[in-house]
């Protein structure tokens, strides 16, 4: 089994709170993972480690062996890591194509010189982008609405519309903080396809989600977070029967 | 949109076929919004695009102008030659300048901005390295030479000038249109994002810094050619606020804003000299409505437009160097 990522005893610590504490897992290429835990464990601390959007205190990140730790967010985004947010982050004002454009960027090559000169590769590139772009707001659905604000769209489809922006960046693991926040159960039962489709595509996916039956349903693997450290991890049925768990979930008796 | 394109035409054919009819003093007016309507357009790609606040834009005008006047009147470079070289000083300038600093957000850029200015219209005052001339400047500049015909009245300047302008938005039309001009707009939005889509932020920030120096070296340059003589005051703080204020009026981020903003900057004060002590006063005015009732400026930007129906015609192979397998592309 080949680890796409690996996470070698991760802290990370703000202040004297420690948000996440000794973390270690891997992730097996082409497999859906989902991230657990009651508010507050560090899901979202584990996922801006991953991102480069923190630097963890101690351990280490490895992505397809090689390690990733104190890279900058572009350079990991580039290496194929994408993500998405948990409070929506699009450029609102922007249209819906332009906000998949930007996920083509990493692996554009054109500068400011070409764009003045409209040479031929240029406009090839440009080309290549927008088809790109176009395909990937195909696959999440939002095609027909390329040309809108992006700001204009409905808090289920920005969702969507950011995983498009993760996708186009051409990734190898896909990062999905909440996917299904504010979604109905329409919408969600959609999304579910679309992460499976996702995998598909042989892109690993690692998500964090509050709706218990989307994780039970699309991941195969879970691992569970509580005060920063993992407590379980497995296929969901042994993580659903982990005493941990119900205890982390639940609360003990004498809570 | 057609209306758009008939009013810039109409406005190009004017102002190509009328300067010869106006006299010598109208003619150097319009030139003033010429020179106006470059450095707006070089600030524009830094706050209008990138979302920079730049208040000390005047600074690189001032490198530029500085650059060609001391190798122009030292050693006798023509002027047109050191249209590059002002550029290329202006833009590394502002690189190195503003490399330290460039991590800094919103107002906290913008104060250093203003400190920038400020410490190079004080250094060329100071007469620094002894070769600025100090508070009255550099006088004997020599007169631009195009194909062996010296531009010395005020309509042949003009027509170099507009010229530039007329280049200076094509290519700048292009910019916007591009990779690097959406990634300008990205990081503008929403910078997290921005870097979190694969763009590296703080080098983008520094390029549009960089390609907006150039141009106000640039400019700077022409500058200096048509009044033979500069001096520290011509670039003071006054100078990088109104050009601030005339792409927050014209629209950020709108080529045709910015130059309508030149117009009413640096034109329409001519136009009304009878109030010329209630010209902040109307300025003022103007600025708060327009937040209140136009805030994307009098012209604002327009949204690019892609021809979706293209990409569907699309099969060669997979585009990106994409790591792993993806069937879907060019679907």
């Amino acid at each position: 089994m080949t680890a796409i990522l690996s996470l070698r005893n991760v802290s990370k610590s703000f202040g004297g709170l420690t948000a996440v504490k000794d973390v270690s897992f891997d992730l097996e290429e082409g497999t859906i993972t989902g991230l657990i835990g009651p508010n507050g464990a560090g899901k979202t601390t584990v996922f801006n480690l991953i991102t480069g959007n923190q630097r963890p205190d101690r351990g280490e990140i490895l992505f397809d062996g090689k390690v990733i730790t104190r890279l900058p967010t572009h350079r990991i985004v580039r290496l194929g890591i994408a993500r998405t947010f948990q409070t929506i982050r699009l450029f609102q004002n922007l249209p819906v194509l332009e906000n998949v454009l930007a996920g083509c960027h990493g692996w554009m090559r054109a500068g400011a010189a070409a764009a003045m000169l409209r040479t031929p590769p240029m406009k090839r590139e440009e080309h290549e982008a927008v088809a790109r772009a176009a395909a990937e707001l195909e696959f999440v659905g939002l095609r027909s609405r390329a040309d809108l604000t992006a700001g204009s769209l409905s808090h289920g489809s920005q969702r969507l519309l950011e995983i498009a922006r993760a996708l186009a960046t051409g990734p190898r693991l896909l990062i999905l903080d909440e996917p299904a926040g504010g979604m109905n159960e329409g919408e969600t039962e959609s999304l579910i396809g679309i992460i499976r489709n996702i995998r598909e595509r042989g892109i690993t996916v690692l998500l964090i989600e509050h709706d218990m039956s989307l994780v039970m349903k699309a991941c195969e693997t879970i691992i569970v977070l509580e005060n920063g450290e993992k407590i379980a991890e497995g296929n969901p049925d042994s993580v659903r029967e982990d005493p941990r768990v119900i205890e982390a979930y639940l609360g003990t008796e004498d809570d | 949109m057609p209306l758009r394109m008939i009013t810039y035409s109409a406005a190009t054919f004017l102002l190509t076929v009328l300067p010869p009819f106006l006299n010598a003093y109208w003619v150097d007016v319009l030139n003033n919004v010429g020179i106006y309507a470059l450095l707006g357009l070089s600030l524009n790609i830094i706050v209008g695009h990138a979302g920079l606040f730049n208040l000390g834009h005047a600074a690189f005008f001032a490198v530029g102008a500085y650059t060609a006047a001391i190798l122009n009147t030292s050693f006798g470079i023509p002027m047109l030659w050191l249209l590059p070289v002002s550029g290329i000083t202006a833009a590394i300038f502002a690189v190195v300048i503003m490399r330290p600093v460039i991590h800094l957000r919103g107002d906290y850029l913008c104060i250093v901005t203003i400190g920038l200015g400020e410490i190079v219209r004080i250094a060329l005052v100071n007469d620094i390295l002894g070769i600025t001339g100090g508070a009255n400047g550099i006088f004997g500049i020599a007169r631009p030479v195009l194909f062996g015909h010296t531009i010395r009245t005020p309509l042949s300047f003009y027509y170099l000038i507009w010229a530039f302008v007329l280049l200076t938005a094509f290519l700048f039309h292009r910019l916007e249109n591009s990779r690097f001009g959406r990634a300008l707009n990205y990081l503008r939005e929403d910078e997290t994002a921005a870097e979190g889509s694969g763009i590296d932020t703080g080098a983008y920030k520094l390029a549009a810094f960089g390609i907006g120096a150039f141009w106000a070296g640039m400019a700077g340059d022409i500058y200096a050619a048509k009044m033979t003589i500069i001096a520290p005051e011509s670039f003071s703080f006054w100078e990088s606020v109104l050009l601030f204020t005339l792409i927050i009026l014209g629209g950020a981020g709108s080529i045709p804003g910015v130059i309508l903003g030149a117009f009413l900057i640096a034109g329409l004060p001519e136009v009304f000299r009878e109030f010329a002590r209630a010209r902040m006063l109307i300025f003022g005015a103007a600025m708060v409505a327009m937040m209140i009732f136009r805030p994307g400026g009098i012209l604002p930007a327009q949204s690019r437009t892609y021809k979706l129906s293209d990409a569907d015609g699309y099969r060669s192979g997979s585009p990106p160097p994409a790591a792993g397998g993806n069937e879907r592309e060019g679907t």
